[in-house]
């Protein structure tokens, strides 16, 4: 697509705010998640898991669990194939084996406490895994490292012997616990705080987090005589679980069908796969399907939290409040294997502003905790927050609102980002103006309270989707994707099939598609399904649509031209130009023939067969997001405790589709940014044993924490996209968590960058400041 | 080791219906609903009370099934989420949860209808700190909450006729 | 794990029967605590005894001499009593704190106080109203006061064939009344971080003339704390005594650093709480004038 299409402004669909499709489904309880399929026959795996932060897997042992009665296979890397240096054929990113394949089974070494090392299949979940305990690891104990600061260190103990750090010239000789360094820069960054007035360099630290989306991980995986695997798992991608199972266990894909149940959240943490591949294994040696769920205890231990970080950054200012510089330097935390979103963080933390010299570094580390995995944004809130603390101390310093600072120096189009692609027209400026107008910005701050206001950028993604719609005899119209639907997505591609195809949008019926049963569609993630599952279902609603129009012209004995589509109905021009005809109000002649979808479809079997158009595509249409967060806060003085106010979220989202659910996206970002700042973070013993692996004690933010989180959102269309979509879902956790940090700051009298700023921290902060 | 533990036989109404079923003496209310009464509308999202997705009605009480074992319910009355909708007609909570569109993911809906349900009962007028205080124990990851505090007072409305 | 029973006895008599020469035995009330443990591994009972079909453990009398709560009445029950919403406020709403909706649905004073953690935030609360614990066993009955039950984290002075059955609460002096708060980083759905429980009587002149203060979560067990309550009787509740006992609180307090809060902060938050929860109570008593 190319940026001289034409985006649709006037939508009779797009827009409204009908009931979700599958919304009957969920509040009966019908609707099927994870853990919700039994199959005959089936059988349970229990993982086996290890005690250490960091050891040599010197021997398994599986004798006495193979004794117990009641278990049928035991498993371990030993089943799997040697990952070597081999990529991973067509993932999303490009991604090692050996960095996949050891956190579903370890190989040799286990890195992490909880790190899979076997596994049991038996006939109950409890004789599971009483057989798992029974399995006889035998460990070298090893020195672990979970702290960044002490993984760089010449003496700490080596996760890898093999790694050296990818992106030095020239390259190091010698192996370090950093896997990847990338520095990124633009003008001349020295230059650019010589120019200015003033200069502030502030260091943020934050915690590693996990999504703590409320579905554990859960599979079924059966495998029939012909070594066929039929796969049913919680997933933010079908696709994503065929081809790392492949790779994982050497099945062919070919051979590998995966069903995506309704999903229970995600955020990131469901693209990539814990359990299907143990499970694929299991089931194969078994002989019978083969059911896990992850505890979840097992989630926080041993799925894919989110990297700690320290950014240093350093912003120089005009007194005029021009930002001439800005430098970053970020070390983030991936755990046991190379996997952060350290790129975005260095990338997009300086992306609102206009500024000509910026330097971006980024160091990824090794460390004995889990293997990190995306969360929503992935690496831009450890980047952002840092940025967005230091220019609301600017602002401050320069007695300038901290919005009108962000106003003087935000991009627009034609401006240039770190990554080089320039900026088509961009709704930041929009964002900012209208939280400052919002009633909330207004109300006075009584003592002890706080205000804090943030910006984010937020690049979204596009690549490849599929989708079919298939006409029903009758005129239902089923549309098909491969996208799991993890928060309405739905209710979105219903409301833009319909928009097409102009119908009702209760005739409408999408679904979500097994892998044998649609073009290959990449995960739910980056914020693309709108965008990009969107725009192939409107591809197909207009390819339905140009096949409805040559029906009816052959049946009339007209040319196409001389048919156009309107209201869901086919309908002769006899002449009015093709401008001329709108939707619902269409000047349609006397005496021109009209023949409805029902029409056409009961028909279709004497006029070319099935009413059916697929469309595949790779959407390189993605355009940014940016949103604008302002939050009051009070702390209590004497506990250090925070209770947030009020809160407003913008955000440019191109065109909202269904509104409400991209109100809700941008209410569920902000409150898991608030959960960031104020409370929650992984919590280690000197082990490197996680303290904190429940939901008691990793405190996500409960209802009575909150106030309304009250939303605006900005319209600034996406003119690559057909219906100006840009996509919503990750930019809102990205701005709560400096605009949180700067209220907290703020009302406190303090200058707390250490995160989360939970009570005590807040308190010994307060009791310095005295 | 291991030998298969003596269950115990246990009659308790389910949804209205009398139901029979066998547990072991650890088992809990939420593994007995959800994989032997077919009930997977009550959910397990930590199994140890702290997330509030396998709420249901024990005799009158809102309770997490998973913090119930399957022996004690001998004789009991419970209500899943399967049992709200009655003839076919949804319960307000669940029509309003669909019209504030106030369920993203929806794996904590049904623990939310249940428990909204139970507020409503007892407390038809709520007031949002009221709402918001009773249902701090079922979580929510996707919506912040918003929407289902409105959905759940906006049914509190619609039963008092407002 | 070996077999585990079950069992029901719908009397005292026949508990008693059933707990004899059993192996391994955990009593059973509301379960929101021993389930949990059951299935992060940290028990494992051979026999789970459910004590809530005996109709004392359920029963709730109050009369002029004053409370005897059923050790397994469940914290719902309680807070929706408005009578004992008037009498023991402190109490109610500590018991109240306990969990989220549906654990109120479960929980109870008993049980919070026989799993004996030093966060359970009724105890202090039980302590500073004097309540005292009715205990059947195979001897007979004992009454201990709720403030020498516990002996430490997870420990208490029940033998294995011992029932906790009732908590009984002396009825409140006039110009009488309790509060209890406690810290948690959220709202809801935390462990206590430090608690305080306070009783207060007042003289017609604002007096203090009795106090009880006891804290939790920042020792072994809930600790009395009379140096608090020293520090109030004889005056107005003023600042000077407010600090004092604040002061005495913290000085009581002999937390642990763990992963819900530290030394340093539990010393200083509770003395807050006390502070706090005196003022409550005190404004409990003037409003009922």
């Amino acid at each position: 697509m190319t940026s001289d299409m034409k985006v649709k402004t006037q939508f009779r669909h797009v827009g409204t705010r009908p009931v979700r499709p599958d919304g009957l489904d969920k509040v009966t309880g019908r609707a099927q998640y994870g853990a919700d399929r039994n199959l005959q026959g089936q059988v349970y795996g229990h993982i086996v898991r290890s005690p250490h932060a960091h050891a040599r897997i010197k021997s398994i042992d599986f004798s006495a669990a193979e004794k117990l009665p009641g278990v049928v296979a035991t498993m371990s890397a030993a089943d799997l194939p040697e990952p070597g240096d081999r990529l991973i054929p067509g993932a999303e990113v490009e991604m090692k084996l050996k960095n996949v394949s050891p956190v579903i089974m370890a190989r040799d070494k286990v890195l992490y406490h909880s790190q899979a090392v076997a596994a049991v299949a038996a006939t109950s979940p409890r004789i599971a895994a009483e057989a798992a305990a029974l399995v006889k690891v035998e460990y070298e104990v090893l020195p672990h490292v979970l702290d960044m600061h002490a993984a760089l260190a010449d003496d700490a103990p080596l996760l890898h012997e093999d790694n050296f750090t990818v992106g030095m010239d020239p390259p190091p000789e010698k192996p370090s616990n950093v896997s990847v360094y990338v520095a990124m820069a633009k003008g001349d960054v020295e230059q650019g705080f010589a120019e200015a007035d003033i200069v502030l360099e502030r260091t943020v630290t934050l915690p590693m987090c996990h999504q703590a989306y409320i579905e554990p991980h859960a599979c079924v995986a059966k495998v029939d005589e012909n070594g066929k695997v039929d796969i049913w798992c919680t997933t933010q991608g079908q696709f994503m679980v065929r081809v790392l199972t492949a790779e994982v266990t050497g099945i062919p894909q070919k051979d590998i069908k995966v069903t995506p149940s309704e999903i229970g959240g995600g955020f990131g943490g469901k693209t990539t796969v814990y359990i299907e591949p143990v499970a694929a294994v299991l089931a194969k040696k078994a002989g019978r399907p083969v059911k896990i769920v992850m505890s979840r205890e097992e989630v926080f231990r041993a799925s894919g939290p989110v990297s700690d970080s320290e950014t240093r950054v350093k912003i120089g200012v005009k007194k005029d409040g021009t930002i001439t510089a800005i430098d970053s330097d970020m070390l983030m935390n991936t755990g046991a294997y190379s996997a952060s979103a350290m790129f975005a963080g260095v990338l997009f933390g300086t992306a609102p502003y206009k500024c000509e010299n910026i330097r971006s570094i980024g160091r990824e580390v090794l460390t004995n905790k889990p293997r990190v995995w995306a969360y929503r944004a992935p690496g831009a809130p450890q980047a952002l927050t840092a940025v967005e603390c230091v220019v609301n101390e600017l602002a401050a310093e320069l007695g300038m609102d901290p919005i009108d600072l962000r106003l003087q120096n935000a991009v627009e189009e034609g401006d240039i980002p770190l990554y080089g692609v320039p900026f088509q027209p961009v709704g930041l400026k929009e964002c900012l103006e209208k939280v400052k107008e919002h009633p909330n910005y207004q109300v006075p701050l009584g003592p002890n309270q706080g205000r804090g206001v943030a910006c984010a950028f937020w690049i979204n993604a596009g690549m490849q989707s599929s989708a079919s719609i298939h006409v029903a005899p009758d005129g239902g119209i089923s549309v098909q994707t491969g996208n799991p639907d993890i928060g309405g997505s739905r209710a979105s591609m219903a409301l833009m099939a319909a928009e097409v195809l102009g119908v009702p949008v209760e005739t409408v019926r999408p679904a979500v598609m097994d892998t044998d049963s649609i073009g290959y569609c990449d995960g739910t993630g980056g914020s693309r399904t709108t965008l990009a599952t969107g725009g192939a279902v409107i591809q197909a609603a207009e390819k339905l649509v140009e096949e409805l129009r040559r029906r009816a012209a052959a049946s009339w004995q007209v040319d196409i031209e001389d048919v156009a589509w309107l209201d869901g109905k086919a309908v002769e021009r006899c002449g009015i130009g093709i401008d001329e005809l709108i939707e619902g109000s269409s000047p349609i002649k006397d005496g021109a023939k009209v023949l409805t979808l029902a029409e056409l479809a009961a028909t279709a079997g004497n006029t070319g067969g099935p009413l059916t158009a697929v469309a595949s595509l790779h959407a390189h249409n993605a355009a940014p997001a940016f949103a604008v967060n302002a939050c009051d806060v009070e702390v209590d003085p004497e506990t250090g405790r925070t209770t947030v106010l009020r809160y407003t979220c913008a955000q440019d989202v191109g065109k909202a589709i269904h509104p409400a659910y991209v109100e809700g996206q941008l209410q569920g970002g902000a409150v898991q940014g608030i959960g960031w700042a104020l409370n929650e973070e992984y919590l280690w013993d000197e082990n490197g044993v996680l303290d904190n692996a429940g939901l008691l004690d990793y405190r996500i933010p409960v209802a009575s924490d909150l106030p309304m989180i009250d939303t605006i959102i900005v319209e600034e269309p996406n003119i690559m996209h057909p219906f100006g979509v840009r996509g919503v879902g990750e930019a809102p956790i990205c701005p709560p968590v400096p605009a949180v940090t700067t209220a907290v700051n703020n009302a406190a009298g303090i200058l707390l960058y250490d995160l989360p700023l939970s009570p005590p921290k807040v308190l010994a902060a307060i009791d310095e400041r005295d | 080791m291991s030998a298969p533990m003596k269950k115990c036989h246990v009659s308790a109404t389910v949804n209205g219906e009398p139901r029979e079923f066998l547990c072991e003496p650890t088992q809990v209310l939420s593994d007995i609903l959800r994989n032997d009464l077919d009930l997977t509308g009550t959910k397990e999202g930590c199994t140890t009370g702290d997330c509030g997705a396998c709420s249901v009605m024990l005799d009158g009480a809102l309770v997490c099934s998973c913090l119930v074992l399957a022996a004690e319910v001998e004789g009991s009355e419970i209500e899943t989420v399967e049992g709200v909708a009655k003839d076919g007609v949804l319960h307000p909570v669940q029509e309003k949860l669909l019209e504030h569109a106030a369920l993203q993911c929806g794996i904590c809906t049904p623990g939310i209808v249940v428990a909204a349900k139970a507020l409503l009962e007892q407390n038809p007028d709520p007031s949002e700190e009221e709402t918001r205080y009773w249902l701090a124990g079922n979580l929510c990851r996707c919506t912040g909450y918003d929407k289902i505090i409105r959905a759940v007072m906006d049914a509190g409305a619609a039963m008092r006729g407002e | 794990m070996t077999s585990v029973q079950y069992a029901a006895p719908t009397s005292l008599a026949e508990a008693a029967q059933v707990l004899a020469g059993a192996e391994a035995p955990k009593l059973l009330a509301g379960g929101t605590d021993l389930l949990v443990q059951m299935k992060l591994g940290l028990r494992q009972p051979g026999l789970i005894v459910d004590i809530k079909k005996i109709p004392e453990l359920k029963a709730l009398g109050l009369d002029a001499s004053g409370l005897s709560l059923g050790a397994a009445v469940p914290g719902a029950v309680v807070t929706a009593n408005a009578e004992l919403q008037r009498l023991y406020p402190g109490f109610v709403e500590a018991l109240g704190l306990i969990g989220s909706s549906q654990v109120q649905g479960r929980c109870s004073a008993g049980g919070n106080l026989c799993n004996s953690s030093p966060a359970a935030d009724s105890v202090p609360a039980m302590i500073a109203l004097g309540a005292v614990c009715r205990i059947v066993g195979p001897a007979g009955e004992r009454r201990v006061p709720v403030e020498d039950f516990n002996t430490g984290p997870g420990s208490n002075c029940l033998a294995p064939d011992e029932i906790l059955v009732a908590l009984e609460f002396p009825r409140p002096a006039p110009r009488s009344s309790d509060a209890y708060l406690r810290f948690i980083p959220r709202t809801e759905m935390d462990i206590a971080v430090a608690g305080a429980g306070v009783s207060l009587s007042l003289a017609e002149d604002g007096t203090c003339i009795a106090a009880r203060v006891a804290i939790g979560a920042v020792g072994p067990r809930a600790i009395p704390v009379p140096a608090a309550a020293d520090a109030l009787v004889g005056t107005t509740l003023d600042d000077a005594a407010l600090d004092a006992a604040a002061a005495a609180a913290s000085a009581a307090a002999t937390p642990i650093t763990d992963k819900r809060g530290t030394v340093e902060y539990r010393k200083k938050v509770v003395g807050v709480l006390v502070r706090r929860a005196v003022l409550i109570a005190k404004s409990r008593i003037e409003e009922q004038a």
